[in-house]
């Protein structure tokens, strides 16, 4: 029997590995706009989960917000990104250090 | 019903249909209008502002009661409606001359602070996310707006995933929230939580939620993204960054604290503690290295989330106050100060280097004057109105019992005088370099002019903003 606990954890697995993604990956940008999509659609798991398990509708609304917001962030994301490319040549990571925060 | 409703969200509405019309009319237009829409929209602001500012009356709660205009809320877009109006003011003469003043940045700063007003008018997790994108997909793009410099580029792509990256956490918090408590509204929470003790679920909710939170106000150690956003950016969307949204994210914060857990104070409490202690140390600690005039704001903006975090920690209406009363002095602050540093510059070419002050005052007297009492304000010099406001927020602190974060508050108050001070004595007695020649057009010497003397003038009663800001917490901690 596949139960609430099972969702969160998975969930929880993958919203991690999306964390993980963005700060451990030295390889290309595109890796850290899918990790982020990645933890957007972990929380999606989560709120869909947790509506079916309280039989209450706001959870899945929530969750065509988030992908509508994710859609339009991606949008964004890859703009900038490929404005930097322009100016650098490159979308490596390691090369994102003009200033050092 | 819904006329109603929509009455409520008025001046939100209004914004949009504007930067809709006005994006029609910049992308149709035969001849160039970006000016043209750039004062329309600072004047819209302004209109804005002035009428929901002499709103009043009880808490309106539109849409089933996802949206609140109440005094908090209404304190909060008086502050951002103003503080971005004037940054737009402040913008034009620095965009022109860099071939950037085009007709879609007026309309992202208006959308953006759409968003604000959304965000501090929540009352409902699914609003409290739409306002919070609205605002930053619309800030990553004017972060890059300089498209063709890579500063400005990577700026915009370091605060694009940092700040995806928060609203993640955000967004995993509430979905705990929603989960263990069953329900998005900021009431009905409440209500579940009641004066208990948080289940696990929930406190991972407030965590995740505070971690999201902090980001957007910059508040350390999430805080990173800072530094590199301010520098990278041209210098009056670092100017915007630093006034609007630090108002809206502190204000949304404090919402989000006082209406969903307001019944379990000590829970939070050590969080934003923690937070604000972080906060203050690395904006007071980190700066003094800094040569950059705008990084040197970034850690200056960090120590004082650090220190509006502190009012916020107390948890009480006196907490409330005194955040509200910090962040309308932060902002009037601030403006000053990015209106002396729009007009740092050398034979037409912006200057940011610290060092270039020397002997500042010998050759523009009266802006040094203006500078310094800016200074004086920001490290908290008594008399000043800097000093009230960090005065407030202690009193706050210790009435609340927390009386190490308050001595934590003065120690790094009075290390991060360091660097405020030395600018001073950069400008007044240090070593001579060829002199700043930029001419400084008549906007920023009177927003100049209005915010040093407001420094010095608000001594006498603060211009009253301390028993608005007293209204608008109490609506806010029932």
């Amino acid at each position: 029997m596949i139960e609430l606990s099972h969702f969160l954890t998975v969930a929880a697995i993958l919203f991690v590995t999306g964390i993980f993604g963005i700060f451990l990956n030295r390889k290309n940008v595109i890796i850290i706009l899918m990790s982020i999509e990645l933890m957007l659609l972990a929380v999606n798991i989560n709120m869909v989960a947790f509506s079916a398990h309280l039989g209450d509708l706001v959870g899945q609304v929530f969750t065509l917000f988030i992908l509508t917001v994710a859609a339009a962030e991606a949008a964004i994301g890859l703009a900038i990104l490929v404005c930097f490319f322009r100016n650098t040549g490159t979308i490596a990571v390691e090369d994102i250090n003009v200033m050092k925060g | 019903m819904l006329g109603q409703d929509l009455s409520i969200i008025a001046p939100e509405l209004l914004l949009v249909l504007y930067a809709a019309a006005a994006l029609m009319a910049g992308a149709y237009s035969p001849r160039d209008i970006s000016r043209q829409v750039l004062w329309a929209s600072c004047g819209l602001l302004v209109v804005v502002g002035l009428w929901v500012g002499f709103q009043s009356g009880e808490a309106q709660y539109a849409f089933h009661g996802s949206f609140v205009s109440d005094g908090f809320a209404r304190f909060s877009k008086v502050l951002i409606l103003f503080g971005s109006a004037a940054t737009l003011a402040l913008s034009v003469e620095f965009l022109e001359r860099n071939n950037l003043l085009k007709y879609e940045y007026p309309i992202l700063i208006v959308l953006s602070v759409v968003g604000m007003m959304i965000m501090v008018s929540a009352s409902d997790l699914i609003v409290l996310y739409l306002g919070l994108e609205l605002q930053s997909l619309a800030l990553y793009v004017v972060a890059s707006f300089r498209r063709d410099s890579l500063k400005s580029t990577e700026a915009g792509l370091k605060y694009f995933v940092l700040g995806a990256l928060s609203s993640g956490l955000l967004l995993y918090g509430a979905s705990l929230t929603y989960g263990f408590s069953g329900t998005t509204d900021f009431a009905g929470i409440s209500a579940v939580i009641g004066d208990d003790q948080l289940s696990l679920g929930l406190i991972f909710g407030l965590v995740f939620l505070a971690a999201g939170m902090a980001f957007k106000v910059s508040a350390a150690p999430f805080h990173m993204w800072t530094p590199d956003v301010y520098e990278g950016s041209p210098t009056p969307v670092t100017a915007f960054f630093a006034t609007a949204p630090k108002v809206a994210a502190a204000a949304m914060l404090a919402r989000v604290m006082f209406d969903i857990f307001g019944g379990v104070v000590s829970d939070w409490q050590q969080i934003l503690a923690l937070l604000a202690v972080a906060s203050m140390f690395v904006g007071a600690v980190a700066a003094i290295g800094q040569t950059n005039i705008k990084r040197l704001m970034a850690y200056s903006s960090i120590g004082h989330m650090g220190f509006a975090l502190t009012g916020l920690a107390a948890g009480t209406e006196e907490g409330a106050r005194s955040l509200l009363i910090y962040l309308a002095i932060y902002v009037t602050t601030n403006i000053g100060v990015f209106a002396f540093i729009l007009n740092m510059e050398r034979d037409g070419k912006p200057v940011t280097d610290i060092s270039s002050l020397g002997q500042y005052s010998s050759v523009h007297p009266a802006r040094a004057a203006a500078l310094a009492a800016l200074m004086f304000s920001l490290a908290g010099v008594p008399p000043l109105v800097g000093f009230f406001g960090k005065f407030f927020v202690l009193q706050a602190a210790v009435n609340a019992g927390l009386v190490w974060l308050a001595v934590l508050a003065v120690i790094a108050s009075v290390i991060s005088a360091f660097y405020y001070l030395r600018i001073v004595r950069l400008m007044y007695f240090g070593t001579a370099v060829e002199p700043l020649d930029g001419k400084m057009p008549m906007v920023h010497g009177a927003l100049l002019a209005v915010s040093s003397l407001a420094m010095v003038i608000g001594v006498f009663n603060l211009f009253g903003i301390d028993d608005v800001a007293a209204l608008a917490a109490a609506t806010l901690v029932q």
